[in-house]
């Protein structure tokens, strides 16, 4: 079975600047037919071949998922990445053709709550986007709190306060305004689920906070793709395939095993769904763990590795793949 | 191809029958002269042609008289189809995809048109002609889930997935291989799995839930799993056993070849995409041994797949009393000589029972 997920050729039909940091980008089918309906919170892998690289990100799908004409992502720039938004802001240009995944969804609402209590930090706003669109469909009842650095910053802050006055919140850093946690998480009705999306400190927080007051871990959702972490080049021998690769600066091991050709199993390559975990069978060195997929034991033990977020530092590294 | 659709029955005269074309594209399930469990899940992206994997939801020669049988199942017993209130989106979600697959798949059969929400949809065969709006339930005469699955063979298991884990949250089982929707409704999958001999310690189960918690839209997957029944029953539930249990008490040297049944299900799982369900179609299909020995390598095949069986298998899957008669039986139709890999029955180039 090949890696992650059937792809769909797509033509970017849109691109529109959100704000100083945030573009938007708008896909249509190539073959002109309808793209698959999804699910609020699905996020999709998007290629990207820049020069010599290829790369594939993950983005929250954030227009309304019964709408099969076009997907909208939305991309935040970071300048001090590896490279992935910077692509995207300064390459992709509509009428650009390019690949995405299926629909993949790691972050999707549990159909039972009573009502859906929404925190969302920054660009973390996009699962949410799609999610309000098809609650607001099917007459769901939701709440959200979003902060934001500042209004200029505050991406899609207008267009929800428009549709939703009574249900969303904005919170402004800039102007010193946060959420008052304990006391909203104390207000919530019976059956309410808790999703947060946002910087890891901000996940850490409400699920922290949450804990502590005592809601079950089950009305407690969060997602957080982390982005691969840049390091020091590594050489990793790869015993099924038989061959030797070098894991370059810039470059995730999962990104260095696709570039050698070998076919390894994904879908968030964030750290976060488990899908790529791979066994380790001999090592001299030193782990970097950075998925939030392996217990703290199974880090310890030497024998696993996410190769879409964690590196190796040493002489040696083995991998069953 | 047009299929002509017999009218037979699965209870009481039991005039239910297949037909040379259904006897060679029966899902035989052994693909090596013994069993034992193992995750065999492959890709459900088509298949042979003319074979039962090579739509999404095969329709066959049995359609009109299984839903009438289903449609009386659900009028003695409507705890046959359940929907907990969070998987109504579930059920569009499965309408949808089951219209669509088969009005593509069998355009001479099925029709539907779509202009937004309004769809008009036309099932020939069961004479359904219905205009409804889409994700408005009450355009339809039943919850959307139980109007298509009155009108799809098989059972649908659809399963929330939340935790980690899948849960029996919703579903239509009237042929069931002796399990009850009502007793599972709400359990996750180890919960209702628990009644399984050895698979457990084997770690089957830990497996196959990573597996189909990473079924992705567009990307099918399915696999097959047998028992045994003694005559052409459907509905072989626990609620019902009753009624057809002590029927395994009457199989004889004589009528065994008539009577007892190899029931094979085609299980398939298709992510759904707006819940984020995943629904788990079992397609029950059955034949009587004497028309499977009627393939030399099916015959060679069950014989030493039935008499090598570990005990808690033979005991679990319902027939360990009748397995002397039954292995009697089958051996007749084994001369001892090789069989070729694979479930296919290789008509052409397996040489014939040797007398």
């Amino acid at each position: 079975m090949s890696a992650g997920t059937n792809k769909i050729a797509v033509t970017v039909s849109e691109v529109v600047e959100v704000n100083e940091l945030v573009k938007r980008f708008r896909f249509v089918r190539s073959d002109g037919g309808l793209l698959p309906t999804f699910s609020g919170g699905a996020h999709t892998v998007v290629e990207m071949h820049d020069g010599e690289i290829q790369r594939l990100n993950p983005y929250s799908l954030m227009s309304d998922p019964m709408d099969q004409t076009a997907y909208t992502i939305s991309v935040r720039r970071d300048d001090v990445g590896r490279g992935g938004s910077l692509f995207m802001h300064t390459q992709v240009k509509p009428g650009d053709q390019m690949v995405i995944s299926y629909p993949v969804n790691l972050f999707s609402l549990d159909l039972r709550a009573r009502k859906h209590l929404m925190i969302a930090g920054g660009i973390g706003i996009t699962p949410f986007l799609a999610q309000i669109k098809q609650l607001t469909a099917t007459n769901g009842r939701f709440e959200l709190h979003y902060a934001c650095r500042s209004p200029a910053l505050g991406s899609y802050v207008d267009e929800l306060c428009d549709h939703h006055p009574n249900n969303v919140h904005i919170y402004y850093d800039e102007q010193k305004q946060s959420i008052d946690l304990e006391h909203l998480l104390d207000g919530q009705p019976l059956g309410t689920h808790i999703y947060v999306c946002g910087p890891k400190g901000m996940i850490d927080w409400v699920r922290g906070k949450a804990e502590a007051l005592g809601w079950p871990r089950e009305a407690v959702h969060y997602e957080e793709f982390l982005a691969p972490q840049s390091g020091k080049p590594f050489e990793v021998k790869l015993a099924v395939s038989n061959k030797v690769i070098r894991v370059g600066e810039h470059q995730s091991l999962l990104e260095a095993i696709e570039a050698a050709g070998v076919d390894a199993p994904y879908l968030c390559r964030g750290g976060a769904c488990g899908q790529c975990e791979t066994d380790v069978i001999g090592y001299d060195g030193k782990f970097l763990h950075y998925d939030h997929w392996l217990e703290d034991d199974q880090k310890a033990s030497g024998k696993k590795i996410m190769p879409c977020v964690s590196r190796f530092e040493g002489k040696t590294l083995v991998l069953d793949r | 191809m047009t299929i002509q659709f017999n009218d037979e029955t699965f209870r009481d005269d039991y005039t239910f029958r297949n037909s040379q074309w259904a006897i060679d594209r029966f899902p035989f399930p052994f693909h090596e002269d013994s069993y034992m469990y193992s995750v065999n899940m492959e890709q459900h992206q088509g298949g042979p042609a003319g074979s039962v994997f090579e739509k999404r939801f095969d329709v066959d020669e049995h359609y009109v008289s299984e839903m009438k049988d289903r449609a009386l199942v659900l009028a003695e017993d409507p705890l046959r189809c359940q929907c907990l209130p969070h998987m109504t989106l579930a059920g569009w979600d499965l309408l949808e995809l089951i219209m669509v697959s088969k009005s593509e798949d069998y355009p001479d059969l099925f029709e539907l048109h779509r202009e937004g929400n309004n769809w008009h949809w036309i099932n020939k065969p069961l004479g359904i002609d219905h205009k409804f709006v889409f994700l408005d339930e009450t355009t339809l005469p039943y919850g959307p889930m139980e109007y298509i699955t009155r009108q799809s063979q098989g059972d649908f298991a659809v399963l929330d997935q939340r935790d980690d884990n899948l849960w029996m949250d919703a579903g239509m089982v009237t042929t069931q291989a002796d399990w009850s929707l009502d007793f599972d409704i709400g359990m996750n999958f180890f919960e209702w799995h628990a009644p399984v001999p050895k698979a457990n310690e084997m770690g089957i189960f830990v497996r196959a839930l990573k597996f189909l918690l990473n079924i992705q839209q567009g990307t099918p997957a399915r696999r097959l799993n047998w028992t045994m029944t003694v005559n052409p029953l459907l509905d072989t539930s626990p609620e019902n056993y009753h009624k057809w249990g002590v029927q395994k008490t009457t199989l004889t040297p004589e009528n065994i070849g008539t009577k007892q049944h190899l029931r094979v299900e085609l299980q398939t799982f298709f992510r759904l995409p707006r819940s984020n369900a995943l629904v788990f179609p079992i397609r029950c299909y059955l034949i009587s041994l004497q028309d499977l020995v009627t393939v030399p390598k099916w015959g060679r095949r069950l014989h030493r797949v039935i008499r090598d069986l570990p005990v808690e298998l033979a005991t679990y899957k319902g027939f360990i009393d009748n397995r002397p008669m039954i292995v009697d039986y089958l051996s007749q139709f084994d001369d001892g000589l090789p069989t070729s890999d694979g479930i296919w029955p290789d008509k052409n180039t397996e040489p014939p029972l040797q007398t």
